[in-house]
């Protein structure tokens, strides 16, 4: 099966304000690999850089530097050619997704035969069905020959999903597949996420700004801030045992039925920047003008420190724990 | 100060549930992507298509009915009645018969000066708004130029260089081609440019679609209502234009068109001499063909933006009685 | 079909005293080629001071409700029956739905008001934040000087927790969270007693959410208005309200406190909404209606169409 390992990606955007220019570095050195039957999250909110990491493994966007490499079940790495066959994304609009001109069956028909997985008019039409069925579409006959405007959004999102999957890949990268849709169908979509991870063996990127789902469907988490992963590990540890502490405040500031009732909470760190996100070099942690433990040592960029098994923190407060980890890997073998 | 607009979904959405709401039925209830992206009908477009339709047909079955419309007689100025419907001009041509071959001589001029405007805007426009970069700063600067210089004198100029000889029709569509395609193109870069920033683009690019077809697959399609409008606007324009044009005297020699006829019908004095019958027909079929192409212009732009349909009021008002 | 805790039902029923608005068996069409019945025969209370959550996904209704409520809607949108009767603080009742023109005015905004789903397309981005504010006291507060109406504007930003500094901005200046305290402080310039709120923070980041849930809730307590807020989120609502309807296809299918919902919805289709959300610090696995550990596998014969349980 095939596995992606991103390194040290980064991606820096050129930023004209009247007669400055100034670089906005969106992504900063982030690291992590995928690998087949885990799913990894990759939380954040907007501006935290991960939606540009989506894009960049898409090869939508180019990196500024680092490597993203995806290597075949052969061992072999697979070349920029046969890259698209293993690597393939959901959109997170499926308004969007779905070019409002087209039929469903021409939607997906077009990937299979780009990449070779059909050629005949039966073979096609015999690999659109099983694939319309394979994501809970039924009657596939019916489903083809309608347009997207024709579908609710859950179902348009399914599409999506058999789409990605028409190349045959084998990583699947999940651009906040759910977000725009409706509460009630979420699940349902992300539970047929799960069930097709599972039955094909794919490594998926699930990207969400939501940790709920983060952890109820992904094995591992990755917390981005401001372009850099400030914390990772299994999904429960990081969500019930946050170590840096803007995971703190997310895992804090998410709606929590179970404390109803309570007016005033008392979240660490400040809520809000001052200001709109102003581009910054790398000076010291990201997050340290919101930090409520912020110290000196916080003027130099933390690197990762190791706060449990196989779970790591960009934080100075752990430092004397351990030594820094080099490169952390997610999701391999333990 | 509010877009107070109630609907949460996106524009375009059915508020009602879509087709889905059976269960596994097999109802393959397929619209065809042609007649979802056709104009709905309404009381404007059959207007708009009622005119054009007539105007066409006129021009271009009307000469195979009449006369010679050079056939110069005796009879001079007349108005019409005994034989003539429209009557004659000073040198006793026939009015009507003249009307029909300059109306076909503008279609005709009409249609090419579309086509060929179209086809270069589309080129500049469309072309550059997906690839971006050095390309579309230069073709940017170029129909901004374009746009820039005075269209009428800028016309007329290149009219008057080109010697009376070869300023036949050919030759006056391709001058007001290259005059008139710099506005459409502008709009034709802007929606290209927010169509390549659709999902589905970026989608059918992670699919692994080459660059070329994903302009002419995903988003050529889409530009189709725009285009068929900024067709219909080169055709008026090029029509109004050649009238000028023509009526200045540097329209196409030995073609008739409508602006030619003005142009005799001023050099005749039929003004003076109260020759009504002269200029009102041309100048009549110039109005109502403008006015047909806007009409069914106005519906296209229903199909570009969907805030723009209205209910019949008839059926509402209607309703909020029975109710 | 609905399973109405109805205003009627002793727990959740104010005394009319108490309730500051009262919405009665209000139904709104959308007078269009195949007419939409988007509120259907609903019925509520709001208490004074009390914050009531309105629940339900894209297309339910409930901002439909609420623009009806405040006579905003437009054609084709047409109340066709009903009644909305407002409660003043000093004992008068007016009939919102017949309120014409100079009545109409003086009531909006200083007896209630709301904040609109997405601040971006709600304020003016050509002028500054104080221009619009200002504009609020003018139309309504004729009387009011400059310096007065100068004094209100940083009181009302200083309540909501933005640097009055920030007064002369323009909204394309200020970031998501800073506009929707804008928003707030607008609808709170001439001390409404109701404040409406569609979806005031579904744009925004879960952190700046929290802040802004927090400047609600603390105003809540020092001014004591009541909020009607809209919103999807039905883990922030009962976190939030005192009590939630939920709103399923035009009608309030239940309306009960927030501890009801939680531990013991009714209808289904509440059940169905509590399932959707998985539990943030529970067992994995599990939902936010705590130990419901519901197996969500697609099974086979699962209907691909997510109709709603009917």
């Amino acid at each position: 099966m095939t596995t992606l390992e991103v390194k040290n990606l980064v991606k820096d955007f050129s930023i004209r304000s009247g007669w400055h220019r100034s670089t906005l570095r969106a992504v900063d050195h982030v690291s992590f690999m995928l690998v087949p039957g885990r799913t990894l999250a990759l939380v954040g909110e907007s501006g935290s850089g991960k939606s540009t990491v989506a894009r960049m493994i898409a090869r939508l966007e180019k990196p500024t530097s680092g490597q993203i490499v995806a290597t075949a079940p052969d061992g072999r790495p697979v070349g920029n050619r046969r890259f698209r066959d293993h690597v393939q994304m959901v959109f997170q609009d499926p308004f969007a997704s779905l070019n409002p001109f087209h039929t469903i069956e021409h939607h997906i028909q077009r990937p299979l035969r780009l990449h070779g997985r059909a050629k005949s008019r039966d073979e096609v039409d015999g690999l659109v069905a099983q694939l319309l069925e394979r994501v809970n579409l039924a009657p596939a006959a019916s489903v083809a020959h309608r347009r997207p405007h024709e579908l609710s959004g859950g179902q348009r999102q399914r599409v999506a999903i058999a789409r990605a999957l028409a190349p045959g890949a084998q990583v699947l990268i999940a651009d906040e597949p759910v977000s725009m849709l409706d509460v009630s169908i979420r699940l349902d979509v992300l539970n047929l996420l799960a069930r097709l991870q599972r039955e094909d063996n794919l490594a998926v990127l699930y990207i969400t700004h939501d940790l709920a789902t983060a952890r109820h469907f992904s094995d591992d988490i990755l917390v981005m801030y401001r372009g850099r992963v400030v914390e990772r590990g299994p999904a429960d540890e990081v969500i019930l045992h946050p170590k840096h502490p803007y995971t703190q405040l997310l895992a804090s500031a998410a709606p929590n039925p179970e404390a109803r009732g309570r007016s005033q909470l008392a979240v660490s760190g400040s809520i809000e920047a001052s200001g709109p996100a102003l581009p910054r070099a790398s000076s010291g942690c990201n997050f340290r003008d919101r930090c409520a433990f912020a110290m000196e040592a916080c003027a130099q960029v933390p690197p990762d420190f190791s706060v449990g098994v196989d779970h790591a923190a960009k934080c100075w407060l752990y430092a004397e724990a351990s030594a820094p980890e080099h490169t952390v890997v997610e999701g391999s073998p333990a | 100060m509010t877009n107070i607009s109630p609907l949460t979904e996106p524009v375009g959405e059915p508020l009602q549930a879509p087709a889905h709401a059976d269960p596994g039925g097999a109802r393959p209830r397929s619209v065809s992507s042609w007649r979802a992206i056709l104009p709905r009908w309404s009381p404007k477009l059959g207007v708009g298509l009622g005119l054009v339709t007539a105007i066409a047909l006129f021009g271009i079955v009307g000469p195979l009915l009449v006369g010679d419309p050079s056939a110069i007689n005796n009879i001079g100025l007349t108005p019409p009645g005994s034989g003539y419907l429209l009557g004659t001009t000073q040198t006793g041509q026939d009015v009507f018969a003249q009307l029909t071959y300059a109306t076909r001589g503008s279609l005709q001029i009409g249609l090419m000066v579309g086509v060929m405007a179209t086809a270069l805007s589309a080129f500049f426009g469309i072309i550059g708004g997906y690839v971006g970069g050095v390309t579309d700063e230069s073709f940017s600067l170029f129909s901004n130029v374009m746009l820039v210089i005075p269209g009428l004198p800028l016309v007329i100029v290149i009219s008057a260089f080109v010697p009376a000889a070869q300023r036949g029709t050919t030759m006056i569509a391709v001058v007001l081609a290259i005059t008139g395609w710099a506005a459409s193109s502008r709009v034709l870069r802007a929606q290209t440019l927010s169509l390549r920033n659709r999902d589905y683009v970026a989608a059918a690019r992670v699919s692994g679609e080459k660059p070329w077809r994903v302009v002419t697959v995903e988003i050529l399609p889409n530009l189709l209502p725009v285009l068929a409008s900024q067709f219909v606007f080169a055709v008026v324009f090029a029509i109004l234009a050649e009238a000028a044009l023509s009526f200045l005297g540097l329209g196409a020699s030995n073609s008739s068109t409508l602006g030619t006829m003005l142009y005799y019908a001023q050099n005749g004095f039929a003004l003076q001499r109260s020759a009504w019958w002269w200029f009102v027909p041309p100048g009549t079929i110039i109005a109502l063909f403008g006015c047909g192409l806007s009409l069914i212009n106005f519906s296209i732009d229903e199909i570009i933006n969907p805030k723009l349909r209205t209910e019949p009021k008839k059926r509402a008002a209607r309703r909020s009685v029975a109710a | 079909m609905t399973t109405t805790s109805s205003p009627t039902a002793p727990d959740t029923r104010r005394r009319d005293t108490d309730s500051v608005l009262t919405v009665e068996h209000l139904d709104v069409v959308y007078q269009v080629a195949s007419p939409v019945h988007a509120v259907r025969d609903v019925s509520l209370t709001l208490g004074r001071g009390e914050i009531l959550g309105l629940a339900g996904e894209s297309g339910c209704g409930k901002t439909t409700l609420a623009y009806a409520i405040n006579r905003l809607h437009r054609p084709p949108a047409e109340v066709t029956r009903g009644s909305v009767t407002f409660h003043d603080r000093d004992g008068q009742d007016l009939d919102l739905l017949a309120l014409e023109n100079e009545d109409l005015r003086r009531f909006r905004w200083a007896k209630l008001s709301m904040v609109f789903q997405g601040a971006m397309n709600a304020l003016n981005p050509v002028t500054s934040v104080r221009a619009q504010l200002d504009d609020v006291l003018t139309t309504h507060v004729p009387a009011m000087t400059r310096r007065a109406r100068r004094a209100r504007c940083v009181e009302v930003f200083e309540l909501v927790g933005v640097d009055p500094g920030r007064l002369d901005s323009y909204p394309h200046e200020l970031s998501g969270g800073m506009r929707q305290r804008v928003m707030i402080a607008m609808a709170l310039l001439l001390n409404p007693q109701v404040m409406i709120m569609d979806e005031p923070t579904t744009a925004l980041d879960v952190v700046v959410q929290r802040g802004i849930l927090r400047e609600i809730l603390r105003l809540r307590e020092e001014l004591g208005f009541a909020v009607i807020f809209i919103t999807h989120d039905l883990p922030l609502l009962l976190e939030l309200s005192d009590r939630i309807a939920i709103m399923l296809e035009g009608e309030i299918v239940e309306l009960a406190s927030a501890d009801e919902i939680y531990l013991r919805p009714q209808h289904p289709y509440t059940r169905k909404l509590l399932d959707a959300f998985p539990s943030l610090t529970g067992e994995r696995g599990a939902f936010i209606r705590s130990g419901a550990s519901s197996s969500r596998e697609q099974l086979p014969g699962t209907d691909p169409n997510e109709v709603d349980p009917r």
